[in-house]
């Protein structure tokens, strides 16, 4: 009898078990998950700000004087193609690089916009938590591939045509803001000469 | 160039040195290894700037000030 009363009062425990211990284990790993310390990454909301400002003193070191000019008045760098004959007297095409924007194509002498370069640079070690370079950095990069070894960045970035991912109005209005900066940037410099003591 | 940072330097020295050019070339080469491009960016006397990519050492002018690494291009 007792035996019998035994067995059953241990099979009962076995299926009170079972129905328990499922919620007792959830129960618990809701306790330790609402104590666990989360640890976020720091963010330092001046980082980016000072990477930009390092990168805009690296930038204004290796390009010319008018091209960071043209990059801290008009936000944007030209470029001249390095396919040169004799029949444009110049450069067949030439390139105006944006920061984190593709690389646009276009005709000197009419103005015609050419294509789109899409091309990033990606540090696919994430240093930061992200793999974009900062602004001036991108220009930077797209600065020396492009004088460096044209060919190779060409080839490397994908083409589309005008105005798929900026906008082609844009990109004229900024050609024309170009020459009119081109135009007071050649006054000022004769003017200068002029007033110099002979 | 390194997100987040902006120029970050990786070493300098003396090319004339044997020692300082030795650890200059073994970072040179780790800095490819790792994917990185490098470029030299050069002034000449008329004011024309340009940049040159380097792939070897031996590459990089002798009177080079720097040598900048940054990510490999990829479309976008």
């Amino acid at each position: 009898m007792i035996l019998a009363l035994s067995v059953s009062a241990l099979v009962a425990l076995a299926l009170v078990f079972d129905l328990v211990a499922p919620r007792a284990r959830e129960t618990w790993a809701r306790h330790r998950a609402r104590r666990r310390i989360i640890s976020e990454p720091v963010l330092d909301p001046g980082q980016e700000r000072r990477a930009e400002q390092t990168a805009r003193e690296l930038l204004r070191s290796c390009v010319g004087e008018e091209e960071w000019a043209m990059y801290r008045e008009l936000g944007f760098i030209r470029v001249w193609g390095s396919d040169t004959t004799m029949r444009s007297g110049g450069a067949e095409h030439a390139y105006l690089i944006y920061p984190h924007k593709p690389i646009i194509a276009y005709a000197p002498l009419t103005g015609k916009l050419l294509g789109e370069y899409c091309v990033e640079f990606p540090d696919d070690t994430r240093p930061y938590g992200s793999s974009r370079l900062p602004d001036s950095d991108d220009v930077l990069a797209k600065w020396m591939a492009l004088t460096g070894d044209e060919r190779r960045l060409l080839a490397t970035a994908n083409l589309h045509m005008p105005g798929r991912q900026v906008d082609a109005a844009v990109v004229t209005r900024d050609l024309w803001r170009l020459s009119r900066w081109e135009q007071a940037r050649m006054r000022d410099i004769a003017s200068a000469l002029d007033a110099r003591p002979q | 160039m390194k997100p987040g940072h902006g120029e970050v330097l990786i070493a300098e020295g003396d090319v004339e040195l044997p020692q300082d050019e030795a650890r200059l070339v073994a970072e040179f080469r780790h800095q490819l290894d790792a994917g990185l491009w490098a470029a030299v960016p050069l002034a000449h006397a008329d004011g024309h700037r340009e940049a040159v990519m380097v792939h070897t050492f031996t590459e990089i002018p002798r009177d080079a000030e720097r040598v900048i690494f940054f990510p490999r291009a990829a479309g976008g």
